[in-house]
């Protein structure tokens, strides 16, 4: 036990002097997530803001020939604004990108409207640049909107009810909670929480192991009287405290983050408060053991710094993988996904986040399973320490 | 004392260590001296328990190697090959860490460590971290901490290699002074001249096996050559003729 503790304490303090090591795990994976995170949600933000206030540039040409078509555009929130000289230029514009999408009124248009031949008008729009498909899109349902008015219009004019129009009333009822809503963006602050985790100990798995072994003091170290089983295990327990600082770090920068982003403009109220940061801690305490020793596991078979870094990469992506095909596929909790190391913290964290009632045998199997995939890892550092092929 | 009998080792299709048997006793200085990948590092890396040999025992004050060695690594300082240290450790902590592993009682480690650091002249910069430390004042911080345990037996693996004369002088006072306490020192090298001035005994190794055992008086007599640098060249030639 006292090598255990000597160890641990030893690797410790050798790594918070170490500045690489520090950064990764206080600076980078906690900061990053929040960081990138919040740069996404203002992104969202805007975006959502945008379809719904503001107004939008539509470029007419022929603007005097349906002034009363013209009236109703601007009473949905599309400025007017004068087009290209001719309906050649129109198209040339819509195609450079000078003007995401041109309306054009012809002369008659009028004329036509009055004899109720259908009128005709042109938008000219570039369906393969998406950002003005959007606009064109807009533009498109105004003037349907327009259309159905007129023909509403007209039904009642010949003493008929316009109703008959309207066979059907297609009534959108979201019944997603605010809380909900916000899982599916929130979904991926799990996965920087793993990412963060991994990431803080991540150096100093490599340090202990292979980075020992190229400096050439594990050699001397292994000469000692010390059983190398204890010897490992303080080296696991070290790297452990590192992404347990750094997973800490990152819920709490989380918290404050949220804490500033006006979501509830998105429309989502996130159940973060510090009793939920707590619990999303200790449920991704046992993903730390397991994080622990898997890189160490994989660091000690390295020969060099530089070739555990590559190994590490691989490890670091591998646990965010089913969290990524899990929100791909938008799969919803069941109990086979909780004997799969993180998945089934993410799983479980989402709910948290949405305010939902929590499964306790879930949980319990989560942590049962990332308990029992971490055990045996730490037991294949024990073993493989205890060989001598570990110096090569 | 140690006593090797017979140990092979091999790696893949190399056969680096073809049953050696030497014995250092307590109180004498053993030279294992060789040319490069004569297997002189293999035979110490058995001893001090990183290696398990193929065939064959050794034992350190009576603890084998194989069969109970964390027994024989209570009873061994050890000195590795190119050891290297903890860059942002200082000197005094990169050996206290190991008075810690080693056993020392928490209360007797500040002394321990500051005796063994006087003991080597390494004052000027214990409280220095060892990063950017010349390889003399490495050398002897490793020193340092394979004897803060007070070891009977020392293993020291080229010891004096990328040393100045200086340093190399005052490891060779050092080395001497271990052995008037009676301790069992056991180095190796590759310097003719180093293993002379020193060694009591001299174990000469070529392609893993043992040339020669004997002091250097005997080792003069027995290969008929006065000259120390001749004896050598001639008792490696008797392993490579055959």
């Amino acid at each position: 036990m006292r090598t255990l503790l000597t160890v641990f304490f030893k690797e410790i303090i050798d790594n918070i002097r170490d500045r690489r090591t520090l950064a990764s795990a206080l600076i980078m994976g906690p900061i990053f997530g929040p960081v990138l995170f919040a740069f996404v949600i203002n992104l969202s933000i805007d975006r959502a803001l945008d379809d719904a206030e503001s107004s939008m540039d539509l470029p007419v040409i022929g603007q005097e020939h349906a002034p009363n078509l013209i009236r109703f555009l601007q009473s949905r929130n599309i400025d007017i604004i004068d087009g290209p000289a001719d309906v050649d230029g129109a198209a040339e514009a819509v195609r450079t990108g000078a003007h995401d999408v041109v309306l054009v009124i012809p002369e008659n248009f009028g004329e036509q409207l009055a004899d109720t031949i259908p009128a005709r008008v042109e938008l000219f729009s570039d369906e393969a640049n998406s950002q003005g498909e959007k606009e064109a899109r807009r533009a498109r349902s105004a003037l349907y909107a327009y259309n159905q008015q007129l023909a509403g219009m007209r039904l009642s004019a010949r003493g008929v009810n316009p109703m008959l129009l309207r066979p059907i009333n297609i009534d959108e009822i979201d019944v997603s909670t605010p809380s909900g809503r916000s899982a599916m963006l929130l979904g991926m602050m799990s996965y920087f929480f793993i990412f963060a985790l991994l990431m803080g100990g991540m150096y100093l798995a490599i340090d202990t192991t292979a980075g020992e072994r190229e400096r050439g003091s594990l050699e001397p170290l292994l000469s000692l009287p010390i059983t190398r089983g204890q010897l490992i295990l303080g080296k696991i327990m070290a790297t452990c405290v590192f992404m347990a600082a750094s997973l800490m770090l990152s819920l709490l920068s989380f918290y404050v983050v949220l804490k500033f982003m006006p979501l509830e403009q998105l429309g989502m109220t996130p159940n973060f408060d510090p009793g939920v940061v707590a619990a999303a801690f200790l449920l991704l305490l046992p993903f730390v053991l397991l994080g622990a020793a898997l890189m160490t596991l994989v660091a000690s078979f390295t020969k060099s710094y530089k070739e555990a870094q590559t190994w590490l990469s691989v490890v670091l992506v591998a646990p965010t993988l089913p969290v990524l095909v899990v929100s791909i596929l938008t799969l919803r909790p069941q109990l086979e996904f909780m004997f799969v190391p993180s998945l089934s913290q993410h799983l479980i964290l989402v709910d948290m986040i949405k305010n939902e009632p929590l499964n306790g045998l879930f949980i319990a199997v989560s942590a049962g399973s990332t308990l029992a995939i971490a055990g045996a890892l730490t037991w294949l550092c024990v073993r493989l320490y205890r060989r001598e092929g570990l110096l090569g | 004392m140690i006593a090797v009998d017979s140990i092979h080792k091999s790696f893949g299709k190399v056969h680096a260590v073809r049953g050696v048997s030497f014995t250092a006793p307590d109180g004498k200085i053993t030279g294992l001296l060789g040319p490069n990948g004569a297997g002189k590092s293999t035979t110490l890396r058995v001893l001090y328990t990183v290696l398990k040999p193929d065939r064959g025992s050794a034992e350190i004050d009576g603890s084998d190697v194989v069969t109970d060695s964390l027994a024989a690594r209570q009873k061994i300082g050890a000195l590795p090959h190119g050891a290297g240290l903890y860059p942002h450790l200082s000197a005094r902590e990169n050996v206290a860490y190991y008075a810690k592993l080693c056993g020392v009682d928490n209360g007797e480690v500040d002394d321990r460590v500051a005796s063994i650091i006087r003991l080597l002249e390494i004052e000027e910069f214990a409280d220095r971290r060892t990063k950017g430390f010349s390889q003399g004042q490495r050398t002897k911080v490793s020193l340092a901490r394979a004897l803060v345990h007070d070891p009977q037996n020392v293993i020291l693996d080229e010891p004096t290699n990328g040393l100045d004369v200086m340093a190399t002088r005052s490891l060779r006072h050092l080395i001497l002074k271990l052995k008037d306490a009676g301790r069992c020192v056991l180095f190796s090298s590759h310097v003719m001249q180093e293993v002379a001035a020193l060694c009591d005994d001299i174990c000469i190794i070529a392609n893993g096996q043992v040339a020669i055992d004997d002091s250097i008086d005997g080792i003069r007599e027995r290969t008929g050559q006065d000259d120390l640098e001749e004896a050598f060249v001639a008792a490696i030639q008797l392993v490579g003729d055959e």
